[in-house]
């Protein structure tokens, strides 16, 4: 594949702590395992972690800070992953970069990183202001997590209005940290609730899975081992449809068995 | 209405909180994305009911202006009855008057 062909997307939510980070390491590291070429380029300056969650830390030499300077070669900075050689960190340098570090200095390593990747996924920082504007800079199209709470809903909503008056498109979402048994009694905002208030087509949904907190523990993402834990599949799902494959959506409601589902279908059936 | 919301009719209790969350969802964002502070909103209004109200009589009662937001767009939509055109005060005579009707702005 040439350089002309590689996709650059923003991985982005505005509110912290929704799973920005944790997405684009296991969407990394499952289109990797697809055979593309992958590269994650942390975006993320003030806060970074996206090494953490790879288990790369370690072995990080030059970051993106050296490159932008002339210091380093991008091959050098770049770090492999272990297990999963189609896969390559670019590191974020040091916060004070946040200080001269502008939305062209963002295209041009990014540029450099695609030239040789069929993906860029780029993790944006939270918030809306300057280093978040750097990471759009560098993308032309955008996957918008939110989880189904009023603040990271409203909080993608600012994003989303961003992206499209910088013309960053395609923008699709995935909605994280789905409870299917909070949904059934209606005290969480349903998939389709999301869906029509953002009016972004779905590109996936992640249950709850403790599994997250573990394999983040471990700095080995869930799609690395092909653990079959539901967010496990959930993001290898996406990465299958990024891929443009097409993968049927779990339906939340059908992920419950047993008598209190039943239960709580039958007090959801409309009797007037 | 589910066999859920009766039953917590009956025993008093809350309604469920997703569909406080969606209104106030609704409500927030369609603030956030025309970026108008209440208090414009409100002075807009008046000076749209002020100008309307040059040409026609409107029912202030019934007259309402917000704005609404359907797939990403947030329009402002006035919605205003009105009672009779004012006659004209040019040479021209005054026009019959109109049945009441809504004007959508």
């Amino acid at each position: 594949m040439t350089a002309a062909s590689t996709r650059f997307i923003l991985i982005c939510s505005g509110k912290g702590g929704v799973g920005k980070t944790t997405l684009t390491a296991n969407l990394g590291i499952a289109l990797a395992r697809q055979g593309a070429r992958t590269a994650v380029l942390d975006a993320d300056f003030g806060l970074r972690n996206l090494d953490l969650l790879l288990g790369l830390e370690n072995r990080i030499v030059f970051t993106a800070q050296e490159v932008l300077a002339g210091s380093c070669r991008l091959e050098q900075a770049l770090v492999k992953h272990k297990q999963e050689q189609n896969l390559a960190l670019l590191p974020a340098g040091n916060p004070r970069m946040l200080e001269w570090l502008t939305p062209d200095d963002m295209r041009k390593v990014a540029q450099m990183v695609g030239e040789h990747a069929d993906f860029v996924l780029i993790d944006a920082p939270a918030g809306i202001e300057g280093g978040f504007r750097n990471a759009m800079a560098a993308a032309s199209e955008a996957i918008v997590v939110t989880t189904p709470e009023v603040s990271a809903v409203r909080d993608a909503d600012r994003v989303i209005g961003l992206l499209n008056s910088e013309g960053v498109k395609p923008i699709q979402l995935v909605l994280n940290r789905v409870r299917p048994r909070m949904m059934a009694n209606q005290e969480m905002l349903t998939v389709d609730d999301v869906t029509d208030i953002l009016a972004l087509p779905l590109l996936g949904l992640v249950l709850e899975d403790e599994q997250v907190i573990v394999s983040t523990n471990r700095g080995e993402p869930l799609t690395l081992n092909g653990t079959n834990s539901p967010a496990a599949r959930a993001y290898a799902n996406v990465a299958r449809r990024v891929l443009g494959e097409d993968v049927e959506l779990i339906d939340p409601s059908k992920e419950r068995k047993g008598l209190r589902a039943k239960i709580s279908r039958l007090m959801n059936t409309k009797i007037f | 209405m589910t066999l859920r919301d009766v039953i917590n009719k009956l025993l008093g209790r809350q309604a469920n909180s997703a569909g406080t969350a969606r209104q106030r969802l609704q409500l927030v964002l369609a603030h956030d994305r025309s970026d108008l502070n209440p208090e414009l909103l409100q002075q807009m209004r008046r000076e749209i009911l002020e100008v309307v109200s040059r040409y026609v009589e409107i029912d202030l009662e019934e007259g309402d202006v917000s704005l609404a937001t359907e797939d990403r767009v947030t329009a402002l939509v006035a919605n205003l009855p009105i009672r009779r055109a004012r006659p004209i005060v040019e040479p021209e005579p005054a026009s019959e008057p109109l049945s009441p009707e809504h004007l959508e702005v």
